[in-house]
């Protein structure tokens, strides 16, 4: 079931699963990357490393490099999808994003990154995934499959 | 997505390579947006001449402007031929100011490379305007005309000011835009998302430029990307020109993502409040007071520490002919400090008016700089040796700092000339 929180016996370690909409398709897995605070592309990552530079946000000085980028929403710039380019380009691009405030900036960031990425979901990302956690994310299906990180 | 018959053959490729290409990547990106459709537009804003040291060696790496502007405006890792635009197209702020490449620390390389592709892109039917305000400078849309605008400050300005219809788009989807005259029709050019869904009270006075701008970096915070109304608590809002809603709009653009405001009574789609929020109950309410106004004050301000200024700059978003003139007017007379730089930006053709109005004698015999195309934060240029800026910009206030590694006070334009001027930072909200 969409949502369901399932035991994986042999692994001993929680899996759960979240569905939503594809943005970008494809399939690629990683470390989750979470933040509450929307992010600032232009001006607020530095696409050389994929680090996030913006005064005072939670995620300063953070890489998101080869991670799964979850995050609320984009903000700021119109230079948010060519940051994002960039960062692709210098092989610094997140290896999935997942976010839940579609405009115009991270959508076409999405697009320009290639990364897998999905949106609209059943049950909110933000209050299930924890950075650290193992995630797949099959956005041509609309599936993030989440194994909590061991405690 | 439905398309026309025209759409589904640009993305046949009935008209060569470039218009599919670009047609492709509409077609991408109205998927991700969740667009049923596009919408023609006959107004474009975007960036192409290559200004980065990133794009220079990219091109140069792969051989042409046209491989460079493959990747880098239609997401194409082929290269194709970019033909020339099918709609009006202005060139957005670039990455340095040629008239002072040297001074700017841009080397020679960069300037032919920058001359190169300045000169193609004018032959595509680029407009070089080269500023953030191109409504300053000849492209002033009508109300209701649908654009495809990059530059945040641009599209907030664009939608709520002059009730023209764009959302935030970035640099592949308005060249895609300018090669096809199409671009998603979704999010602001839809009438019911254009109403507003929070409203502020405003329970202080708001007049200066310089509260104009404190404002809109609150209203950013508070509503992120939803859309605010303004209106007075009591009485009514005193109407503020070009230069504070320009300032307004910047700020409220990067604190937070706003691309669509109302102020009761000002902008066109608020005649009245009811009209701006649709004729629907907001969904939240916030009060501005002074308590409000200091905090926010103290949040721009929260990377300054030290009063010693070695550089003062203004021009964010490009200043207008009328802040030109109140900067000449505060610095006649005067000497910018041994000590200090001041840079002021404005668009080109601004730069000329300043030129004939003497202003920009003015600046210049104060040891002043008048620049034009770039601003600090998009070239990352400064005077070496700056560890604190003084600026009256909200916006620049809070990219300078994480952009080039600096402190920056925010304050008014007088007190931005009086550090200039004196080495120091004596400013304080009034």
């Amino acid at each position: 079931m969409s949502g369901a929180i399932a035991s994986d016996n042999t692994a001993a370690r929680q899996t759960l699963t979240l569905r939503g909409r594809k943005v970008v398709g494809g399939v690629a897995e990683g470390e989750a990357l979470v933040t509450r605070q929307h992010i600032s592309g232009w001006g607020g990552v530095d696409p050389r490393t994929g680090t996030i530079i913006e005064t005072r946000h939670e995620l300063r000085g953070v890489s998101f490099a080869g991670k799964v980028l979850v995050f609320p929403g984009a903000k700021g710039s119109s230079g948010w999808s060519s940051t994002f380019h960039t960062a692709r380009l210098m092989g610094m691009a997140p290896a999935a994003m997942l976010y839940n405030e579609t405009t115009a900036k991270a959508a076409l960031g999405a697009v320009v990154t290639h990364a897998p990425t999905v949106t609209d979901f059943d049950l909110d990302p933000l209050q299930h995934i924890e950075t650290g956690d193992w995630v797949r994310v099959d956005a041509d299906r609309g599936v993030v499959e989440v194994v909590r990180r061991a405690t | 997505m439905r398309l026309t018959d025209q759409e589904k053959a640009m993305a046949d490729g009935r008209d060569g390579p470039g218009i599919q290409k670009a047609m492709d990547l509409l077609l991408r990106y109205g998927e991700a947006l969740g667009a049923e459709r596009l919408v023609e537009t006959r107004n474009v804003c975007s960036m192409f001449t290559a200004s980065m040291p990133f794009q220079r060696d990219y091109a140069i790496r792969q051989g042409s402007m046209d491989a460079m502007l493959s990747e880098f405006n239609l997401d194409s890792q082929e290269t194709v031929e970019i033909p020339p635009f099918r709609a009006f197209t202005s060139q957005l702020q670039i990455g340095f100011d040629s008239a002072h490449a040297p001074s700017l620390g841009v080397g020679e390389e960069m300037m032919r490379f920058y001359r190169r592709s300045e000169v193609h892109m004018a032959g595509l039917g680029a407009q070089l305007m080269n500023t953030c305000t191109p409504y300053q400078v000849g492209n002033v849309p009508t109300r209701g005309e649908h654009c495809a605008w990059m530059e945040s400050s641009a599209v907030i300005y664009c939608n709520s000011v002059l009730g023209a219809r764009t959302n935030t788009e970035g640099r592949e989807s308005t060249s895609a835009a300018a090669l096809t005259a199409r671009i998603p029709y979704w999010g602001y050019h839809l009438d019911e998302n254009r109403y507003a869904t929070d409203v502020i009270e405003l329970d202080v006075d708001v007049d200066s430029t310089e509260d104009w701008g404190i404002l809109g970096y609150y209203v950013g915070e508070q509503v992120l990307e939803r859309v605010p109304a303004l209106t007075r608590r009591h009485g009514t809002i005193r109407t503020p020109n070009l230069a504070r809603l320009k300032h307004f709009g910047a700020a409220a653009s990067s604190s937070g993502g706003v691309e669509m405001y109302h102020i009761v009574g000002v902008t066109p789609e608020a005649l009245t409040l009811e009209q701006a929020l649709g004729r629907r109950a907001p969904q939240r309410t916030f009060r501005y007071g002074e308590a409000e106004r200091r905090a926010t004050y103290e949040r721009i301000n929260s990377t300054a520490g030290s009063h010693d200024i070695q550089f003062v700059m203004l021009g964010c978003p490009h200043y207008t002919i009328e802040q030109i003139w109140e900067a000449a007017m505060l610095l006649q007379g005067r000497k910018v400090h041994d000590n200090c730089a001041l840079w002021i930006f404005t668009p080109r053709t601004i730069k000329a008016l300043a030129d004939l109005n003497g202003y920009t004698r003015i600046i210049e015999d104060a040891g002043g700089v008048l620049m034009s195309d770039t601003c600090s934060a998009v070239s990352r240029m400064i005077p070496p040796g700056t560890r604190a800026v003084a600026l009256d910009s909200a916006k620049q206030a809070h990219y300078l700092p994480a952009a080039v590694g600096v402190q920056a006070w925010f304050g008014s334009t007088a007190q931005c000339i009086d550090a200039a001027c004196t080495g120091q930072w004596r400013g304080a909200l009034q």
